[in-house]
């Protein structure tokens, strides 16, 4: 593979940003921003859920919660103080990565296994906390009436289009963070713990701090992609913030994509999140998330590498007949 | 605030029935997870399994719910000895237990929730017999044969379990492969034997559980998930693989959660194990009973 340094490598990521939103502009359909914006989120949430699981090894079951954390901060500050969307994201941001480090500080000085146990409990518990909570809806819901248009600087911008927007940057950033971690000497820490946490400790990791930056940032990035998503969907309630499917695919994309490196997570969500549009319209969302699942089994069983693996074997042997 | 004794009393035998049937639920997890170090997240999918095979056999049989469990439990043996081989080959003996076994169970959970969702939809669905319904009073308190006859199932189906793992050959081998897995392989054992007959019991718990479960309350296919956070609270606070550990934990939550959802309302009950677990962990991971 050719060189490319991280600043180049945000600068082709940005100018791709570019051409997809130019493309989508062009193109200009409401239901094209709409899946699309769906499949954006996923490529989010599975580079978030990849810089935990797939760099660190650590599997977090609650990314539902960490999304729905940033959601309903977002449902808070609409009804308590509306901002901008930006700034919510800001927020949500905060609220999980604050969670994420909280988590991890209580489980994860112990076995590996505790962090995991503890994230799948999580989501059962804030679920219950907002159902109970009646400011951000309860087990009603809560409405969040999207305007129409917006007016910035003299021009109308669609909404939609502007919340496609606000995901696609989101996905550049996640990109480019997640691969500028890759190359630092932060993810190489995390690569040793990866591989032998033990060893890295007596080579002298910070491991623990290691592992907290990982689920905060992991945590953050997970919010950021909860954020705008009151807006996307109008009317929110636990049950659909709480979605068992964001649990599943940020799970199951990075892993059926390929977990070491960012280009897994990208392409994982692309093709789940893309068949999967197209599953729910033509099939049924239950049949589509038991596809998923099954992927999921038989990925980790038969090609624990995920697709990038199979590619590089495929490269490796075509290189060296 | 005046307490009402009556209400008070009431509150705690419901729990203490209660943990009674939170430990046959969590003795299948005490065996994965807390000796074989499997973390079996997909038990409570084996659990809500059984409950929905309990309910078609007495639906349409009429089926004593208990007695379709037991019948089931050397199927759910099984089950559980080829999901321990698959978990062994693919994860175990690479190496790779802790991203993508786990990513496997997961898996597995998800699957029989929607594969249960599409053969029997969402709709809750309980079960009938006799002892549903009526209650015996001593004094002041109300048990309810509804949560009676769990209860006593679930301490029998314990104290059995109790006994096979201290006084059987199989049992001792159970607890010495949670100890030492190179030593026994030098007394001559296979550990992977062992292992794959120890899951496999933990998974016939889970038939055990489940008709035990369905006769409490009706259930829907995602009534699992909600104890995916009190198993592991009890398995952790009772001291991982710790049976006498595990069954005084369950109490304990049993207690709290009826406490709570008697002077605070149901909903919050499934947030007290939550608490329960983190703060285990907090102050002291080793659980009441850890060595």
């Amino acid at each position: 593979m050719i060189a490319v340094n991280t600043a180049k490598f945000s600068l082709i990521m940005i100018a791709a940003g570019a051409v997809v939103m130019a493309f989508a502009h062009w193109v200009h359909v409401d239901y094209l921003y709409f899946a699309s914006y769906t499949i954006l989120q996923f490529i989010v949430l599975a580079t978030a859920w990849n810089i935990l699981g797939g760099y660190c090894g650590y599997v977090n079951f609650g990314s539902a919660a960490f999304f729905a954390m940033g959601a309903y901060s977002s449902v808070f500050m609409h009804k308590f103080f509306p901002v901008p969307i930006p700034v919510l994201i800001v927020i949500g941001a905060l609220v999980s990565g604050t969670a994420g480090l909280g988590m991890g500080y209580l489980t994860l000085r112990l076995r590996g296994s505790f962090f995991a146990i503890a994230t799948l409990a999580l989501a059962v518990v804030l679920q219950t906390l907002v159902v109970n909570w009646d400011f951000v809806g309860g087990s009603r819901g809560a409405y969040i009436i999207r305007p129409e248009e917006l007016e910035f600087a003299g021009i109308t911008i669609n909404y939609i289009e502007y919340l496609f927007f606000l995901m696609l940057s989101l996905a550049v950033i996640a990109l480019i963070t997640a691969r500028t971690i890759e190359r630092s000497q932060l993810g190489f820490g995390f690569a040793t713990i990866r591989d032998d946490e033990l060893a890295a400790e007596a080579s002298g990791v910070p491991t623990l701090r290691v592992k907290l930056i990982a689920t905060t940032i992991s945590g953050a990035f997970m919010g950021m992609a909860g954020a705008p998503f009151p807006y996307y969907i109008g009317y929110l309630q636990p049950s659909s913030a709480f979605g068992l499917e964001y649990a599943v695919n940020s799970i199951a994309m990075p892993m059926i994509g390929g977990t070491t490196s960012w280009v897994g997570p990208l392409v994982g969500a692309i093709l789940l999140g893309s068949a999967q549009q197209y599953a729910t319209v033509t099939i049924s969302s239950a049949v589509n998330l038991l596809i998923v699942g099954l992927m999921l089994v038989g990925f980790v069983i038969i090609a624990p590498n995920g697709i990038v693996g199979l590619v590089q074997e495929r490269l490796r042997a075509w290189r060296k007949p | 605030m005046d307490i009402s004794w009556d209400l008070l009393l009431n509150a705690i035998a419901a729990g203490l029935l209660l943990g009674a049937f939170y430990a046959a639920v969590t003795a299948g997890v005490s065996i994965s997870f807390g000796m074989l170090d499997i973390v079996n997240i997909a038990h409570p999918a084996f659990v809500i399994l059984g409950s929905y095979i309990a309910y078609f056999f007495n639906i349409n049989f009429g089926i004593d719910p208990i007695l379709v469990s037991i019948v089931a439990m050397p199927v759910f043996f099984l089950l559980g000895s080829a999901v321990y081989q698959v978990y062994y080959l693919s994860f175990e003996k690479r190496g790779q237990e802790s991203l993508r076994g786990l990513a496997f169970f997961f898996g597995l959970l998800f699957v029989t929730e929607v594969t249960l969702i599409l053969v029997f939809g969402v709709d809750y669905r309980y079960v009938e017999a006799a002892y549903i319904g009526p209650s015996i009073h001593i004094g002041i308190v109300d048990l309810p044969l509804r949560m009676l006859v769990p209860c006593l199932a679930a301490l029998a189906l314990f104290s059995g379990l109790q006994l096979f793992v201290t006084r059987t050959f199989i049992g001792r081998a159970i607890m010495a492969v949670s100890q030492d897995q190179l030593a026994l392989q030098l007394m001559a054992v296979d550990p992977i034997r062992i292992k794959r007959i120890a899951f496999g019991l933990s998974i016939a718990t889970a038939a055990v559980a489940g008709a035990l479960l369905i006769i409490i309350q009706p259930i829907e296919p995602s009534v699992g998930r909600e104890y995916i956070g009190r198993v592991f609270a009890i398995c952790v606070l009772g001291g991982l693989g710790s049976m006498p550990g595990t069954l005084v934990a369950a109490m304990l939550l049993g207690v709290v959660e009826s406490l709570t959802s008697t002077f605070y309302g149901p909903s919050w009950a499934p947030a007290v194990s939550f608490g329960f677990l983190l703060l285990t962990l907090a102050f002291r991971p080793a659980g009441l009973f850890g060595r």
